[in-house]
């Protein structure tokens, strides 16, 4: 288990080294840089590049860079003169809050609704259901953050932007929340399937075991493993769908941060939200890798060696 | 073989109504009709208020409320789809414009995207997935590590940073290809990883072998025999990829990273709607939600079996 979760750990270490450089990188590709953009004349350029260290080559910005970050010290934005480290952790904050309460929310309705459709042949609750989360899979959280948001704006019953206390909540958290409960209700309900038709569950039946008894205690248990094998994924997408709702929502998360970042060509602030992003997506892989293989001790030999 | 048939039809369906775009908007998607600012969607009628059936029309708005913006429908007027007095089956934007024919036009932007670069990342990922699955060793390891890398990422924060080196301001069609180009960029992974792992399995084959013992190449073999048989697989990934790219314009235009106004595709004109006092007062602007939710639920459906869209990646 150790050897395993230092390689894993490892693998998390490099993924965020990796999504930081290549962030830096890629601003550095973008045509002109933070200095070009307000009409300066050229000397103004000039001095404003030295002064902020871009005059000098790549690598050697890029080192210096590095070098600072490993003490978590992300430079300093150019538009906003304050340290990244300290613009990003309260970001990033408000990202992470509400992608676990999405999280949170979308396993609490997603997997119950997964094995009871999964253990059911027939029935008006399973197919109401289960229409429910293929309409859900349809829908981006663009959409329904606007339709929900709409919804709020009419009825006057729920807060509709920002962040100040539970209400202000609701609207984000169930826009995140439901397509990715849809997606998990799909994974759950099939993985269940799988299992309750495995010779185990047939011998459980024979032996009179009730058919409740045999879908939560050892069906349920059966099919943990691909579910929390999925939260990797799931994260990825939470992360993505946590953008489109940060947007329409005003959260002030890491969503608005970047985006400003990237259009005033704000090169290390883009670099320090990419740092927290990978690092909040590494830590969630990582819980996910660790929790899938507490529940399957065959995967500890068998995966990514 | 049953979803290439899907998959060819929905791509088939797709790729109809951007080409037919033009025939059935009734407005030019610019054209502004001037006191018609956020005018509510006019219901067809066939009979009209004498008892008289006609072929299909609306009644006429008159504005009660220039200020408030209120219309009243005037029962005295019939109009049908001319090119004098409006007839706003969707509704009008802020601008007097005809949200229908936006949305009609705007599916060739937004689907036309899509489209493309879902077949951009399908020939990428076919050509890596080949070569890794060809070639083996270090090359197969360092190519399905790269891929490894861009699935676990949040896929819209790659776009964007893709996005964020290209020009900030650019033409229509600029940002066509370099949505095109960013969108293709980011979605051959998936796809690659299954072609390898197709490849891997056929090429031990016994046709394979056959086609090799007869003196076959690389390239012929990986043309005429090894990746025919990654047809279906492919089509499944088309039909993954052409939503996620549909939702992907549309954040990126939303946010102001991809098309910009006036141009109209479904993310932008969501953009104009995203004021919240707006899409509260005139909900019929969130219309191009409904053509996304429409578009990727139709994609979805025709891909019938939903319980496979989990099981597409081939053992490896």
């Amino acid at each position: 288990m150790a050897l395993y979760l230092l390689r894993r750990g490892i693998a998390a270490l490099l993924l965020v080294f990796a999504v930081t450089s290549g962030a830096l990188l890629l601003a550095q590709l973008a045509p002109g840089d933070y200095a070009s953009q307000f009409g300066l004349s050229v000397d103004e350029i000039a001095a404003q590049r030295h002064t902020l260290g871009l005059d000098r080559p790549f690598t050697e910005q890029y080192t210096r860079w590095l070098r600072r970050g490993l003490t978590l010290d992300f430079g300093e934005s150019f538009q906003l003169r304050r340290p990244v480290t300290e613009l990003v952790r309260e970001r990033a904050a408000n990202t992470a809050l509400l992608a676990l309460s999405a999280l949170v929310l979308a396993t609490v309705l997603g997997i119950p609704a997964g094995i009871f459709t999964g253990s059911r042949r027939s029935g008006a609750a399973l197919r109401l259901l289960r229409g429910l989360s293929l309409v859900l899979l349809s829908v981006p959280p663009l959409i329904s953050s606007l339709v929900l948001l709409t919804i709020a704006a009419r009825t006057g019953w729920l807060p509709v932007s920002g962040m100040d206390g539970p209400s202000h909540f609701v609207v984000p958290t169930l826009a995140l929340a439901l397509p990715i409960a849809a997606m998990l209700e799909r994974l759950q309900s099939q993985t269940i399937r799988d299992a309750l038709n495995r010779p185990f569950a047939i011998s459980a039946r024979a032996r009179g075991i009730p058919e409740g008894r045999i879908v939560w205690r050892h069906g349920w248990r059966q099919s943990l493993g691909p579910v929390l094998a999925i939260y990797g994924v799931v994260i990825g997408s939470l992360f993505s769908g946590s953008f489109a709702v940060e947007m329409v929502t005003s959260w002030p998360g890491l969503a608005e941060l970047m985006r400003q970042a990237l259009m005033t060509r704000d090169t290390y602030l883009v670099a320090g939200c990419a740092a927290a992003g990978a690092g909040f997506l590494a830590i969630g892989i990582l819980a996910s890798d660790v929790a899938h293989a507490l529940a399957d001790p065959r995967i500890e030999g068998a995966h990514g060696a | 073989m049953r979803e290439v048939r899907t998959g060819a039809f929905a791509f088939a369906m797709l790729a109809l109504l951007v080409l037919a775009a033009p025939l059935l908007a009734p407005y030019d998607p610019g054209r502004q009709f001037p006191g018609y600012q956020y005018a509510p969607p006019m219901r067809p009628h066939v009979v009209d208020a004498d008892g008289t059936w006609h072929l299909p029309f609306g009644y006429a708005l008159r504005s009660v409320d220039p200020l408030e913006r209120r219309y009243a429908e005037d029962r005295t007027r019939r109009v049908t789809l001319s090119q004098d007095s409006p007839w706003f089956l969707l509704g009008s934007d802020a601008l007097g414009r005809d949200v229908l024919s936006r949305l009609l036009i705007g599916a060739r932007l937004s689907l036309g995207v899509a489209l493309l670069s879902a077949l951009l990342a399908i020939a990428i990922g076919a050509g890596v997935g080949a070569a890794a699955g060809y070639a083996g060793g270090w090359i197969d390891a360092l190519l399905m590590r790269t891929a490894d890398l861009v699935i676990v990422l949040p896929g819209i924060y790659v776009v964007l940073a893709l996005r964020g080196v290209l020009p900030l301001v650019l033409t229509t069609t600029e940002v066509f290809g370099g949505l095109v180009g960013v969108l293709g960029l980011v979605g051959w992974p998936a796809v690659a990883r299954g072609v390898r792992g197709i490849l891997i399995v056929e090429r031990r084959l016994e046709y394979a072998e056959a086609a090799r013992a007869l003196g076959a190449g690389p390239l012929r073999m990986l043309a005429r025999h090894l990746l025919p048989a990654t047809r279906g697989f492919l089509a499944v990934q088309a039909t993954i990829l052409v939503p996620a790219f549909v939702m992907a314009e549309a954040t990126l235009s939303f946010v102001g990273l991809g098309f910009a106004a006036p141009a109209p595709s479904w993310g932008a004109m969501l953009n104009d709607a995203a004021a919240v006092r707006i899409a509260a007062d005139a909900p019929w602007l969130l219309a191009p939600a409904a053509a996304i939710f429409a578009t990727v639920f139709v994609v979805q459906a025709v891909t019938s079996d939903h319980d496979t869209v989990f099981a597409t990646e081939p053992p490896s």
